[in-house]
């Protein structure tokens, strides 16, 4: 049989079967790693599945268990956890025109990092960029900055930049200086002022992967979910966001999903004209923003059903003259 | 002239056994000094809860107190070795206090950088994992060694006067001080190798200390400057920040001097004269602070980057920063210019009245340059509680703060007990005509 034939008949089916949030996943969690691992090391369920790499070609590799898409599958303790996870590059974009301010990031974000309500590690700001400007909505996670100021003045290297573009705190190592939050221009970063809630997690299986349980005293921020990269899954914020606005995926396979659809992340970032937030302080963000043109929703959506103290707030971002950002 | 033994026996009767009035004074300090250490346990039991930092302003007056008390330590930096360099005889009188400034507010100063750690129990972790790149290494580097340099000069400066103090007949001393003279001397007979030893290493130790006051206070200012945040990133901090430390440490230096002379009648010794001299120096220096300080502003307001006017918007309206703001410029800038520089308004009091609102309105400085800039990001903040957008000390920094201050004027106490406040030595070496004073060296003459 010819095999090119056999490719582009198995590429068609693919291509037909449509990218599900299975096959999504798998572009984020596997790639050529899970594709060594077709051997067979225990880690396969023994089914065999089809992916296509970014240059177009399908391989057909091993299905892992769908606890695990990354090996080892736990997250890593100690040194292990300073090295990322080989051979990724984690990328974030967020479609501004999509987002609502519904706050399931958030709430996400903090029910599966067991933080309290004052804890945000990401928050959704009200933008208005001029006066002229029709405010919008701006989900800001950590931007894991490939020049990143927190780590740069970190005394004790408590945080840190990993090779899968990931900046990590480790818990156990940082000593409240608060200095990382300072040198952070995105005002990222979050203290924990006093104890952390309880948590269901022991403390012997802390990770800074998994950023649980907190500690008293230390700085948090958001750390991409790294621990659900491992397992195959999207980080919380994007998979709770109702309206799609979070993609998460990896520079390498030039594939981000926000659990719906899979896209390329450079023709993405290429047709929509992506950005990164204060690009010029000379950061380098993770973290790309594709502007608010053709919105699903009108900001004033997001406004409802919020305290009057919020509102308060917003009101004078919205009637505000000056400009809000930067 | 009085001969050697006259003034060190005149100045001793001060060192005698303390009074009733000492012993209470000393207890008020301590009690006080007690009332922070409750307050830090406290804040190490319940965590940073207590204190008024928060998400957006994390360091508060704490990070205040440790500029304004590396500030003051300036006073020995730079009077004291300058003096002793320059060779200036005048100001004799004044280099013990200068040094017990220097001393006693690093001691007292240092920790406060330590009180911002959420983790005092991982201090160790500063020298287990230190990294080189970060700035509160090279401060922690930096202060230590200026500590340790100041120290060493300070005991330098005392060897000759405890080996009066040890040979004084009918010192009516408890007989451990006696013994702790002896051992402090270190066997110091004033031969002429030892005086000449003991001078080097007095010059020695001067020319290291200015340098390394130098390099410790623009690394603090570093830890402002290295960071993007608008009101911080700024490369004029460096020189800033040790024109307003030399600033602060000679007014405070003259409010010592006044305290001494009243407290222990020292008319004879520190005079009109220091008072005056020491305001002709305050006068350059308020011109020299005011020139950093306009030329800091000017750029950041003409430019009117976004980021930059919010913050400078604050220092202009009243219920922000405004009021802080006016206070700083009329008692850093206007008034030391206008009491200090008319002769008619210049007396002692007049003088240290002045010196006394400079220190204060340079802590506002430094409040003003911690805080603001915090409250300032670059994304405005919006979804925070509104309780914790705006940094408002609370009893623990407080009561800290002052027990800092209390520990100073302690340190004072018991130092001023042990040695005398004017270094007798000293100021016999100005008195003795007989002997020439040291000249500089130079090759060929």
């Amino acid at each position: 049989m010819d095999n090119k034939e056999d490719n582009k008949k198995n590429r068609r089916n693919f291509l037909k079967n449509g990218l599900t949030i299975g096959g999504s996943m798998l572009a984020l969690g596997m790639g050529s790693a899970a594709a060594e691992d077709s051997s067979g090391n225990g880690k396969s369920s023994g089914k065999k599945i089809k992916v296509l790499t970014t240059d177009g070609k399908v391989l057909e590799v091993d299905e892992p268990k769908d606890d695990c898409r990354i090996d080892p599958c736990a997250p890593p303790k100690g040194k292990a956890a300073r090295h990322g996870i080989p051979g990724r590059s984690f990328v974030m974009v967020i479609d501004l025109a999509r987002c609502q301010n519904a706050r399931k990031c958030i709430e996400g974000c903090q029910k599966g990092h067991n933080l309290s309500p004052d804890q945000e590690w990401l928050n959704v700001y009200l933008m208005k960029d001029h006066k002229e400007g029709e405010p919008y909505w701006f989900p800001r996670q950590c931007f894991h900055c490939d020049i990143p100021p927190c780590v740069k003045v970190c005394p004790v290297g408590a945080t840190y930049k990993r090779q899968d573009n990931i900046v990590l705190v480790d818990f156990d190592r940082c000593i409240g200086c608060k200095f990382c939050m300072t040198a952070c221009p995105y005002s990222v970063r979050i203290f924990n002022w006093e104890k952390p809630p309880e948590s269901d997690v022991p403390k012997e299986e802390y990770s800074p992967e998994s950023s649980v349980p907190g500690q008293i005293g230390t700085v948090s921020k958001c750390d991409f979910c790294p621990d659900r990269s491992r397992e195959g899954k999207l980080p919380y914020c994007a998979s709770g966001c109702p309206m799609g606005a979070i993609y998460f995926g990896d520079k390498n396979e030039d594939a981000v999903s926000n659990g719906t659809e899979t896209l390329r992340f450079k023709k993405l970032i290429r047709d929509r004209v992506g950005y990164r937030y204060l690009d010029e302080l000379g950061t380098e963000p993770n973290v790309y923003y594709l502007p608010p043109v053709e919105r699903m929703f009108d900001y004033k959506s997001g406004l409802k059903g919020l305290p009057e103290e919020k509102q308060e707030v917003y009101r004078s971002i919205i009637e505000g003259e000056t400009t809000n950002n930067d | 002239m009085e001969n050697s033994s006259d003034l060190m026996r005149k100045l001793a009767r001060n060192l005698e056994k303390p009074s009733m009035q000492w012993y209470t004074w000393v207890t008020i300090l301590c009690i006080i000094v007690l009332f922070g250490v409750y307050a830090l346990i406290r804040q190490i039991q319940e965590g940073q809860i207590i204190t008024g930092m928060r998400d957006n302003a994390v360091w508060g007056i704490y990070t205040a107190n440790f500029i304004f008390f590396m500030g003051l330590s300036y006073a020995g930096a730079i009077v004291s070795c300058s003096f002793q360099l320059l060779r200036i005889q005048w100001a004799k009188p004044l280099l013990r206090m200068a040094e017990l400034i220097t001393v006693s507010t690093l001691i007292v100063g240092a920790p406060y950088i330590l009180f911002c750690l959420g983790r005092l129990d991982r201090i160790h972790y500063l020298l287990v994992f230190g990294r080189i790149q970060s700035p509160i290494t090279w401060d922690v580097i930096a202060i230590s060694t200026d500590l340790i340099f100041c120290i060493a000069f300070l005991y330098f400066t005392h060897i000759r006067d405890f080996a009066k103090l040890r040979d004084l007949e009918g010192l009516n001393v408890s007989k451990w001080r006696k013994k702790l003279y002896g051992f402090l001397a270190l066997n110091y007979r004033g031969t002429p190798l030892q005086k000449k030893y003991l001078h080097q290493a007095h010059d020695i130790m001067a020319a290291i200390i200015i340098p390394t006051a130098v390099i410790a206070y623009s690394l603090l200012s570093w830890l402002f400057g290295m960071s993007l945040k608008p009101g911080w990133h700024s490369t004029i901090f460096g020189p800033y920040f040790v024109v307003t430390a030399a600033y602060s440490g000679v007014a405070f230096l003259i409010i010592i001097m006044w305290l001494y002379r009243k407290s222990r009648k020292l008319e004879e010794y520190i005079t009109n004269k220091h008072f005056n001299y020491m305001a002709f120096g305050l006068i350059l220096l308020t011109m020299g602070y005011g020139y950093f300080t306009f030329s800091e502003y000017i750029t950041d307001w003409y430019n009117q980057t976004s980021a930059m006017s919010r913050l400078l918007e604050k220092f202009l309206i009243f219920p922000e920063y405004a009021a802080l703001q006016l206070f700083h410029v009329i008692f850093t800038m206007v008034v030391p210019l206008i009491v200090l520089g008319f002769p008619w308004f210049r007396s002692i009091n007049s003088i240290t009245l002045v010196s006394v609102f400079i220190v204060i309105a340079l802590w506002v400085k430094r409040y003003l340059i911690v805080v603001p800039p915090l409250e300032t990001p670059f994304i405005p903040i919006q979804d925070v509680r509104p309780d914790w957008v705006h940094y408002s000390m609370s009893w623990v920094e407080i009561t800290m703060t002052i027990s800092g201050m209390a520990l100073i004027v302690l340190i004072f106490t018991i130092a001023s007990k042990l040695a005398p406040i004017i270094p007798v030595a000293e100021i016999e070496d100005v008195q003795d005509e007989s002997k020439p004073v040291i000249r500089f060296k130079t090759k060929g003459v």
